[in-house]
Order: C-alpha cells, then structure tokens, then sequence
C-alpha cells in the first residue's frame, strides 16, 4: 500500500442558515441596533437559526497516485468536502490531514476580471491559486497554447466568448503542478474539443502519479478517470470503492427521489401570449415513479404542469427542447412531429412526454419548454431546468461512448459482414 | 426483562464499536505520524492538519510571505482598473486633492478667514488632503475589499488579509501620483524644497500602518454587516473634521488639545505640512502617538481579522 495523501476523519460541518433574513448569514447592522435598542439585555437572534449538516461524519482514505471520484446529488456535500480540504471553509468536527501541497480548482475563471487583458488575468489568476510571478513567467506561453486563444491575448476578456474565458482559466490552474488536485466539476463548460483536452490534462495528471479527487455529475468522464468513488448522500458517505460499483449505486440512489421543479411557475423571462402557461416539471423513470436523472437506454416521462388562462383552449401543440450547455440543440420532441395536439384542456393539468429509449449520453443538458395554441406562441421558457442524464446500459453491452468527443447521441445500430 | 437485555446488549455493541472505532484512529495516527518521520526525508513538501481553529491564530507571516507577488498584482489590478475605467483616469486622480483643496481654501481660507500659518491656503490644505485622501481612500476600498473579492473568497484559499492590505497599496500608487502634482503647485508658489522632506517616507509609513489597520476592523466588520459599507462615508468625512485637514489645529481650543491629540491623524497631518511647507516644528510627541496608535490599530486589528475571518467563506 503507498503513501497517504489525505486521511480525513470523521468530518463534519453545520451551516446556519436565519430563514428570518432570507437564508443569509449575514446580518445588517440596522437590524441588530434596532433588535439592541428594544432588547439590550438578550443576545440576538441564534434561536431562529436553523442548522443545516452539509456533511455529517465523513471518514476515507486517499492514497497517493489515487483518483478517486466524489458523486453524489445535487446538495450531497460533494462541494463543502472539496471547500474543507482545500481550506477555503473549516470543518464543524473532525479533521484532515494533508501530504502535499494541494492544488483546487474548485470553479473556474476565479478571479477574472472582464476589463483586464488575457495576459492580465492569468497573472492575476496564477497569483491567487498560488503561484510565484516567475513560475507563471515560465509557464506563460504553455498556459497561452493549452488555452488556445493566443491571438486574443491583449485583449480585454470581456470580449471573449464565455467559451474562451473558460479555457484561459481553465488552462492557468491545470499548470499549477500540485501534488494533491481537488477538482469540483469544472470540466462541465467549455466546447468539445476543449473537454477533451481537458479530460486528457486530468488523466495526464493522474497517470503522472499525482492524487486527484475529481467531482462530477458525469459517470462517463468518473467511470474514464478513476478507479476509486465514493458516494456521498445527504452529507454521509454512503459507499466507498470500486468505481464501478458505486456509479451503480448511485445510478440507483439518483433514481429514487425526484421532485417538480415549481420554480418554472415564477420566471419572468418568457415569451408568448400567456395563453397556456408551463408551471411545473418533474422527471418520471421508467416505472413511472419520480426520478432525479434519467438514465440513458431506460423509459423516461417528461412531466409538463400548465395553466391554462383563457377558456376552451384549441390545438394546443407542446414542444420540449434538449440542449447542450452550449444551447446547441440536440433533440426536439413536439406534438407536431407526433401529429398530436390537444383540445379542451381544463384550466391546470399535466401533460406527459414519454420516450421509450432515452438516448442521450450521461451528461448535463438544458430543457427549453414551449407551447403553442393555434399557431400562436403561448409560452417559451428557455433554460427551464436540467437535465442530468446517468449511463445506463443502452447497448446492451454495457458500454457507452465516454470520450466527450463522442457526440452526445446514443443510437440503436448493428454490424454485419456485407 | 428482555427489554432490559436488550438494552445491555445493545450498549456492549456501541462500546465495541467505539472500541473498534478508537483502535482503528490510533493506528492512523500511528500512520501519519510515521509518515511525517519519514516525511522529512522524502519529498513530501508539506503536512497540515485541517481542523476548526479555535481561540486566537497568529498572522502566519511565512504563509503571508509565500504570496507575496499577489499583493503586489492585486495592487495593480486595482489600480489598472481604476485608471481604465473612469474616462479621466490618471487626470482625475491629480485633479481630486487639488480641486478638494481649492474647495477649502475658498471655505476656509477667504471666506472663514483661518489662519493657515503663513501659507497660501490652497497649499496649505493640499498638504492635509493629500496624507488624508490616502488614508480615506484605504478605509474606502480596503473595507469594501472583501465583499467585493467574494468570488475568491468562496472559490480559493489565500490569506485573506492580503486584501485589505493590497487595496491600500493600491491606493499608495495614487498618493504618488498625487505626490508629483504638488511639485508643480511647488513650482507655481515658488516655494523653497527643505530637507525635511526626507521625513515624507516615514510619514507615509505611519500613515498606512493606521490605514491598514482600522481598515482590518472595517473589512471584518463589513463582511458580517453588509449595511456597514454604507455608513462608512459618514464616518470617514466626521474623522475628516476631527482632523486638521482643511484647518490649522491651532484654532482648537486649548481645553479639547489633549483629546484632539489622540486622533492618530493629527501627528500625520501636521508632520506632512512640516516636511511639504517646511514650517513650524516637528511634534516628536504627535509622531509618537500616531506611531503608537498605529501599530495597536493594526496588531489588534489583524489579530481580531484573523479570528473572524474562519466563517468569511460560510457568510458572504
Ligand atoms: N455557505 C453556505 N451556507 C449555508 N448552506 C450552505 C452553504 N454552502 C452549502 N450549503 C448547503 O450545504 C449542502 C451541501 O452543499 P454542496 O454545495 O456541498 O453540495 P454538492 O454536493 O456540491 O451539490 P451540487 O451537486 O449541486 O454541486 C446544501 O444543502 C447546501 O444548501
Ligand atoms: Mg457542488
């Protein structure tokens, strides 16, 4: 067994939240003059807050030259761990203890000013992740070709495309050399052939022996890198080992609780005559049951909640749109292509879009809603929520296409000899 | 009866677990302390422990000096920006102390008619507004500097003092600026250069030692109460008053002196009118309080800084 690289033990850490103030820890001053004024004897507050336990005694091992994948849903902890070892917030309970210098990229384009020039912001970006002016002297011109917007280089950032501005950050942290590389989800963003190159950064990093704690919500890109994943639930750390038998732990964890994203009810930012109005999305599986992923190759029902704000409303047709974080548009599923629509919709309700076979890649995508009644745009809600998206076993096989550079499409097909 | 059996079942099980639970830390600890023996011989650059820190930290100068470059690039990124962003740039930064000066001595000098010992007005509350425009201009932008730097902060570890204390040494290269356009007002009134100006340097010293240090308390204060930020102009321009920026503080009376002394400005600003106009006398007992003053501002105020700056990730 080698050298260890991070021993975490039983690691804790509460939040308080004062739902009074909108969740907000802070507080204003005018706030607690006043509370002071009518009430100088009794300390403020403390009895509305309300705990919240991010994670909740959390214990494992890395070993050097280990990558070890951290999944988990969305609000599992994932992030406040990576936070913790990297010493950007301190535990409640228990401790960690460190072998080597620690390298994180926990979001980025940390930093990034839009006025500065490339160059200025990758000074000014080395400089806060750690490094020496005369390390990012030397490193300069491989940070400039690994982003691979040289041409742009004096230029103010804010006239990059955001695409851009990722990779430049993107390319100063992964020069930082670190001996332990904390990584939350940063390789999300970024086109296709930069996810690549960035994928395959990663794996250099890995095979150069280096310890790596990488987070991510793609299986693919987990099952890819790491032998080792350790599943976090509700702040616990549920499972722990064979990267392959806890992605399929997780696959069945992720499957079970899902829930209707009401949020959609309160955009603003829509389009249409209000006619019909989306208020609602849920995710169903196969069985029929709420789910918080669909799993690629499995039965997957999109859940549509409406209001509908005039009488008798005619010919409605419904369309949903599959897009990539880039909006590229991946799939449409409508009521046209079907050649369907529906009559007499009573004033709330729910429409149902089941596909039999999904066949996206593990991944996270983005749903446009829309709706028209007779021809008229009704609604458009751009962005209305995401989609993450788990390998399943569309082929049978047990294999899926990982490479980001793959496509994002899977797509029923045989061979034979001709 | 069972039940009671149960019960005492149940707690040998808890007991064992604990037992098992402390057997398997003690030979972790074992393990890292192994390794932190053999570590000195190996490669390994560094151990830490991560845990909740409690009571007082020190300032951790060595880590401090590891990212020395970034005060000086985030320095100058403040001030790049501030130079780009307002459409007078380097103009506005002469032109402000000079105007605010004019403003004073219109006020104070021909209408109010206050003795400016013997010195133009308009030179004379240039000589106060320019250590005193450093010093707000600090309390200013390093208060502001940590939930301004939110983004940092949440995302990345460094050492968080390092920006209040580069907001002020961006404020310094300003001062500078600033500096040069007195020489040519220098010029104009043809006034003598005395080699009192040597003691500009220590001057400047003294005064962003207090600077950085109240700024400490401001920036810890503003994290936990986003309103503060908004009462701090207020505050800043009652100190301007309390200090003899646009007046002489000989027109305070004798029975408020001592108090009136124990604002640290005080020995700043006369010391500067002494090195710029070269008149009057050195105070050695304003310096010292200043001096003084400044170095308990600023030992405290990192001291306390670093004591709240644990929850600074978890609240902004
Ligand atoms: N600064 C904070 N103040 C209060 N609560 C917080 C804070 N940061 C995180 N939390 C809470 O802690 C829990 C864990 O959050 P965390 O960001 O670690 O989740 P995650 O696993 O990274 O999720 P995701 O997959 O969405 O990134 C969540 O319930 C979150 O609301
Ligand atoms: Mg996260």
């Amino acid at each position: 067994m080698s050298d260890l690289a991070i021993s975490i033990q039983n690691i804790s850490k509460v939040y308080r939240i004062d739902p009074t103030t909108g969740g907000a820890a802070s507080r204003t001053l005018q706030e607690d003059l006043v509370n002071f004024a009518k009430n100088p004897l009794r300390r403020t507050t403390s009895s509305k807050k309300q705990e919240i336990w991010a994670l909740n005694d959390v214990s494992f091992d890395v070993h050097e030259g280990e990558v070890i994948g951290l999944i988990g849903r969305n609000g599992a902890g994932k992030s406040t761990l990576l936070k913790i070892l990297s010493r950007i917030t301190e535990p409640t309970h228990g401790f960690a203890d460190i072998f080597g210098r620690v390298g994180s990229l926990l979001e980025v384009g940390t930093g990034f000013h839009t006025e500065l020039t490339g160059r200025e912001n990758i000074y000014l970006s080395g400089a806060i992740l750690g490094m020496r002016k005369a390390e990012i002297d030397r490193k300069f011109d491989q940070i400039v070709e690994f982003s691979g917007v040289s041409k742009f280089i004096e230029t103010p950032v804010k006239r990059y495309s955001s695409g851009m501005a990722v990779r430049l950050a993107f390319a100063v942290a992964a020069h930082l050399d670190p001996e332990i590389l904390l990584v939350d989800e940063v390789l999300a963003v970024g086109d296709a052939s930069f996810q690549k190159k960035s994928l395959g950064k990663m794996s250099e990093v890995a095979e150069s022996g280096r310890t790596v704690i990488f987070v991510s919500h793609n299986m693919g890109a987990i099952k890819n890198l790491c032998t080792r994943a350790v599943l976090l639930d509700g702040g616990k750390a549920l499972v722990d080992g064979d990267v392959d038998h806890v992605v399929q732990e997780y696959l069945i964890t992720a499957s079970e609780k899902g829930e209707w994203h009401t949020e959609i009810a309160d955009r603003e930012d829509r389009q249409g005559s209000g006619a019909l109005r989306f208020t609602g999305f849920q995710l169903r599986g196969s069985n029929g049951s709420t789910v918080e992923a669909a799993v690629a190759g499995e039965a997957v029902e999109f859940v549509l909640q409406f209001q509908c704000n005039s009488e008798k409303i005619q010919n409605a047709s419904i369309m949903i749109w599959l897009r990539d974080a880039f909006t590229k548009g991946l799939l449409r599923l409508g009521t046209e292509l079907t050649a369907q629509s529906f009559n007499e919709l009573p004033q709330e309700g729910k429409i149902i879009c089941r596909v039999p076979r999904f066949s996206l890649r593990p991944g996270r995508y983005f749903i446009d809603l829309g709706a028209d009644i007779d021809g008229v745009k009704a609604d458009r809600v751009i962005r209305a929520v995401t989609l993450d998206v788990v390998g399943g076993d569309f082929y049978g096989s047990g294999k899926v296409p990982l490479h980001p550079n793959d496509g994002d499409l899977l797509c029923e097909h045989s061979w034979r000899l001709g | 009866m069972s039940s009671a059996l149960r019960n005492i079942s149940h707690l040998t099980a808890a007991r064992l677990r604990d037992r098992i639970h402390t057997q398997i830390q003690n030979e972790k600890i074992l393990h890292v302390k192994k390794k932190i023996d053999k570590g000195s011989s190996k490669k390994i650059s560094w151990h830490v422990r991560i845990q909740r820190s409690r009571g007082w930290s020190g300032l951790s100068l060595r880590e401090l000096w590891s990212f020395r470059d970034l005060f000086w690039i985030l320095a100058m990124r403040d001030v790049k920006l501030r130079y780009k962003q307002t459409a007078l740039g380097v103009t506005w930064v002469i032109l402000q102390p000079i105007l605010t000066s004019g403003i004073f001595a219109v006020i104070f000098g021909v209408l109010a008619k206050l003795p400016s010992d013997d010195s133009p007005y308009l030179l004379f509350a240039f000589a106060g507004t320019l250590p005193w425009t450093l010093f707000a201009q600090s309390l200013q932008r390093a208060g502001s500097s940590l939930v301004s730097g939110r983004e940092m902060i949440s995302k990345v570890y460094f050492p968080r003092l390092i920006l209040p204390i580069s907001s002020s040494i961006s404020v310094l290269v300003d001062f500078l600026v600033g500096l040069v356009s007195i020489s040519v007002l220098f010029l104009i009134y043809k006034v003598p250069l005395t080699w009192n100006l040597l003691a500009i340097p220590g001057l400047v010293f003294v005064n962003l030692l207090i600077a950085i240090g109240v700024s400490f308390w401001i920036s810890a204060f503003s994290v936990h109460y986003r309103d503060f930020i908004y009462a701090l102009p207020f505050l800043i321009q009652a100190w301007m008053y309390a200090s003899p920026v646009a007046y002489a503080s000989s027109i305070v009376p004798d029975q408020w002196m001592a108090l009136y002394s124990l604002n640290p400005m005080v020995g700043i600003i006369e010391g500067f009118r002494w090195a710029l106009l070269g008149q009057g006398e050195f105070s050695w007992i304003s310096f010292g309080i200043s001096l003084a003053a400044g170095l308990v501002v600023f030992a405290l105020g990192a001291l306390v800084f670093r004591r709240v700056e644990r929850g600074f990730a978890d609240v902004i």
